[in-house]
């Protein structure tokens, strides 16, 4: 990808803050139908008849043809409240259907696109290995149009037109945010790719990508390790930035580390003369940046203008993969640091072959990164679980889910029954002179993850 | 009807009842509520349905920018922010009551302090949310309006100024985070005036109202422009300094139409957030803003129902397209819009009026000239086309505006 080509690809990619806990796991059964599951059932049909009346009775006010009004809202009534509810997912024949859903025009969609690809590439090698359960999968794709309300209207065509087993794809976070709704109401299932900002737990969703203390904290303890006092933050204002910082925030306080100055830029922001000055004077030893897409171009540009060094005031970034560096240009980059779960030169087997079959069937010249990871081990993952549970039926997988693992390009990855999310192991990354990124630093072992951080004390109240 | 309009000069024979105007709009409402009422309702599943229902959402919008635009002149292209009011505001509503009684919503826990900010305590209440729904977006046109008409602003420069407003409200939501949820917006509503949204048979009402709620526009913008107003603004349009000469206030003309399409815009996005289940700023800004203007032009901005029907053809072609060619829809969706600006300046509507046109050209019947075929068809064919020249629109103006003075 040449700079020209470096449009906002991922402007929202680092996704808002999840759900609320009051829609976690343990409350969104109950909490789903609140209003009208707590009344009678005869409350409730007299209350569908009062507004079927209602708006009869808006039709009869227009001078409209009141009694067709009338009559095709009760019948609407009466049929309608026969349809809902079972799923219609066809699983008697010799395929299963699921869905892709990733943004393949807008803004998102040069990021999304590259997702899609590895999906495709992990449905092809399952079905040329005999498919899930013996069946083949058979792909039904949507463009989510990097529109949040687009990819509500296409889940909700998958899950109840399409009838599809489970859907894959989503990236920023107000895509999944309002796709959730849709999951939870219809109660389908959702596989979501894209490391996030926590503080969601759905049981209709499985988090393939990192939670905070997955990325984010690991990109913390790094610097803590290397002694530095002084962190400076850096990020694109919208919800994930703003979380992760709040993150940040409260872990700095807790192990001794000064916030010496906390920056927002919006989205598209290209102007960084005045936040790198104040990086400058700050003081600061380290930079923890979580800005997205054009505004990283002009961050390091301005960064290296000023003078500042890699040496002294290393950038940690948790936007910035394999497809971005090319685009930022490697030059502006070389040296600096990222927290990832995966990156293309992690040595594994599982990897070797991976990224052979993606070079093999797009190009020589793509790299692979954590969010094409992420959605290539989803796709296996499920299949994992839809084995293990020997069903496709959604409430047969969220039972089998628990424990379900998949030897991953990235490394061992497994299913937390509890929260959904995966465990997985977190790398601190260099980008190399070659533009790509190699692991200075790893985790022991995959890390559990706590997309509510309760396993810390000094994220209490966060949340 | 009639006796609102009145006999239109020049004509000669009254024409029978079924080719007068009137009778054709209101038997093109009654198809309209048939099908909406009707055909609609018994054809489509539950999911086409409610997507409808997101059509008719901007359906609104248009028939308000059709009122604004096509019969005002007024070049709107921020009804996004009018839209955003709406949305927002029964989205507060719907978020505060899942909430229950005192308590905070999920997002202000996320992201903001955990406490309800004051401002948006009265949402609490069904009853001020609707009247600010009603309410606030028209208030805010007309204060707005009264401020840049009566400074003679027009022309692009009310397009500029009302295209960066939307872009301030974007921004403005997105920066305010922590108490609206900024770029995430506000999203996972559970019921609507106390119905279950996930019920589908509340779904299914929900479209009603909608649907109701469009005729009703439709046939509130059908009288004001059969009204004495409905010429004035016409005379606006096209001779505002005449108008002015004859003694009336153009810009008081200007904002009641401005205040009337914010309005529906309002309402419009009120309906939005529970059909959608989300309202964000991607649904305010610039591009939904264009996107809303884009629908009326197709459908032709100058004529009762062309705003609608192109708002929803639009709406439906792209869900059509994106999902028989999820990967390059929008080279369909270019073509379109480049075959309509090439070849129907004045939208699908426009097909009518040619078609009359030429048919008026080959075999002049007398019971259907051109100018005599009531004020409708008299504007649609002539004084709404730039390219008529302006001497008839001149002529049309000052006709329209000396009979009212």
């Amino acid at each position: 990808m040449g700079t020209g080509l470096y449009t906002p690809r991922d402007t929202a990619r680092w996704h808002a803050v999840g759900r609320a806990r009051t829609g976690t796991l343990a409350s969104s059964s109950e909490a789903k139908g609140t209003p009208l599951t707590t009344h009678t059932f005869p409350l409730r049909t007299t209350r569908k008849r009062a507004l079927a009346l209602s708006a009869a009775a808006l039709a009869a006010a227009l001078s409209l043809s009141a009694c067709g009004g009338a009559r095709t809202a009760d019948a609407a009534a009466g049929t309608a409240s026969a349809s809902g509810g079972a799923s219609c997912v066809d699983t008697s024949g010799d395929t299963v259907k699921i869905g892709f859903l990733n943004s393949l025009s807008g803004t998102m969609a040069i990021s999304e696109q590259t997702v899609r690809d590895s999906l495709d590439l992990a449905a092809e090698e399952i079905n040329a290995a005999g498919g899930v359960l013996g069946k083949q999968l058979e792909i039904v794709a949507e463009d989510g149009a990097s529109e949040p309300t687009v990819f509500a209207e296409k889940a909700e065509k998958l899950i109840s037109s399409d009838c599809v087993a489970a859907v894959f794809g989503g990236w920023t976070s107000s895509s999944r945010k309002a796709m959730l709704p849709v999951f939870e109401s219809k109660n389908s299932l959702l596989f979501y790719p894209v490391q996030y900002e926590g503080l969601e737990a759905s049981k209709n969703i499985f988090y393939t990508g990192a939670t905070t203390n997955q990325q984010i904290i690991p990109g913390m303890d790094y610097l803590k390790e290397q002694g530095k006092k002084k962190v400076f933050l850096v990020g694109s204002d919208y919800v994930f930035p703003r979380t992760a910082n709040k993150i940040i925030n409260a872990y700095a306080e807790a192990n001794g580390i000064e916030i010496v100055g906390e920056e927002y830029a919006p989205l598209g922001h290209t102007d960084f003369a005045t936040i790198v000055n104040k990086l400058k004077s700050s003081g600061a030893d380290a930079v923890f940046n979580t800005l997205n897409g054009d505004s990283n171009v002009a961050f390091f540009k301005e960064y290296k203008n000023v003078g500042l060094t890699v040496d002294a005031t290393p950038v940690v970034s948790v936007s910035i993969a394999e497809e971005e560096v090319g685009g930022i240009g490697v030059d502006n980059i070389v040296g600096q640091l990222t927290a990832w779960n995966y990156y293309q030169t992690v040595e594994s087997p599982e990897n070797s072959t991976f990224v052979a079959a993606f070079k093999e069937k797009y190009g020589d010249d793509r790299p692979t990164s954590d969010p094409m990871e992420a959605a290539y081990t989803s796709l296996y993952l499920w299949k994992g679980m839809v084995e293990k549970a020997e069903s496709f039926a959604v409430a047969d997988i969220q039972e089998a889910a628990d424990g379900v693992s998949f030897d991953a390009p990235e490394g061992t990855v497994t299913v937390n029954g509890d929260n959904h999310h995966i465990a997985k192991t977190a790398y601190i990354g260099e980008i190399g002179p070659d533009g790509l990124i190699y692991s200075v630093w790893e985790s022991d072992g995959p890390i559990e993850p706590d997309p509510f951080l309760e396993g810390y004390d000094w994220a209490e109240g966060l949340s | 009807m009639s006796a609102a309009t009145g006999p239109v000069p020049g004509t000669a024979t009254p024409a029978p009842w079924w080719r007068r105007p009137a009778t054709r709009v209101w038997a093109g409402v009654a198809i309209a509520a048939v099908v909406l009422f009707g055909l609609a309702p018994a054809l489509l599943s539950d999911f086409r349905l409610n997507l409808l229902a997101k059509f008719l959402c901007l359906a609104m919008v248009a028939v308000g920018i059709g009122l604004a635009w096509g019969r005002g002149g007024m070049l709107v292209l921020g009804q996004g922010v009018f839209f955003g009011i709406g949305g927002y505001l029964m989205a507060m509503h719907m978020k505060l009551s899942d909430a229950g009684p005192g308590a905070v919503p999920d997002f202000l826990l996320l992201y903001g302090d955990g406490v309800v900010p004051g401002w948006w305590e009265p949402l609490r209440s069904p009853v001020v949310t609707i009247l600010a729904i009603l309410v606030l977006p028209a208030g805010i046109a007309a204060l707005l309006g009264l401020a840049v008409f009566r400074r003679r602003v027009r022309g692009a420069y009310f397009a500029i100024l009302s295209q960066a407003l939307a872009a301030a409200f974007a921004i403005l939501l997105v920066g305010q985070q922590k108490v609206t949820g900024g770029t995430n917006g506000l999203n996972g509503f559970r019921s609507f005036f106390g119905y279950d949204l996930a019920d589908p048979v509340n779904k299914r009402m929900l479209y009603f109202i909608a649907a109701g709620v469009l005729i009703a526009m439709v046939v509130i913008v059908r009288l004001l422009m059969s009204s004495r107003y409905g010429e004035l603004l016409v005379a606006v349009r096209d001779q505002e300094n005449r108008v002015r000469f004859l003694g009336y206030d153009p810009a008081n003309v200007k904002v009641v139409a401005y205040a009337i399409a914010a309005c529906f815009a309002g309402i419009g996005g009120a309906l939005f957030a529970p059909v959608v289940g989300i309202i964000s700023p991607a649904d305010v800004g610039v591009i939904p803003s264009i996107g809303f203007l884009v629908g009326v032009a197709i459908g032709g901005r100058a004529t009762l129902l062309g705003p609608v029907l192109g708002a929803v053809a639009v709406s439906w072609a792209e869900t059509g397209l994106s999902e028989q060619f999820p990967s390059f829809w929008t080279y369909f969706q270019g073509a379109l819009f480049i075959l309509v600006v090439a070849f129907l300046p004045q939208g699908f509507a426009s097909l009518g009026g040619l078609w009359r046109r030429r048919r008026a050209a080959g075999a002049p019947a007398p019971d259907d000239p051109p100018v005599g075929s009531g004020p409708d068809a008299a504007r649609e064919l002539a004084s709404t086309d730039a390219a008529d020249g302006a001497a008839q629109e001149a002529a049309d103006a000052a006709r329209t505006a000396g009979r009212n003075a």
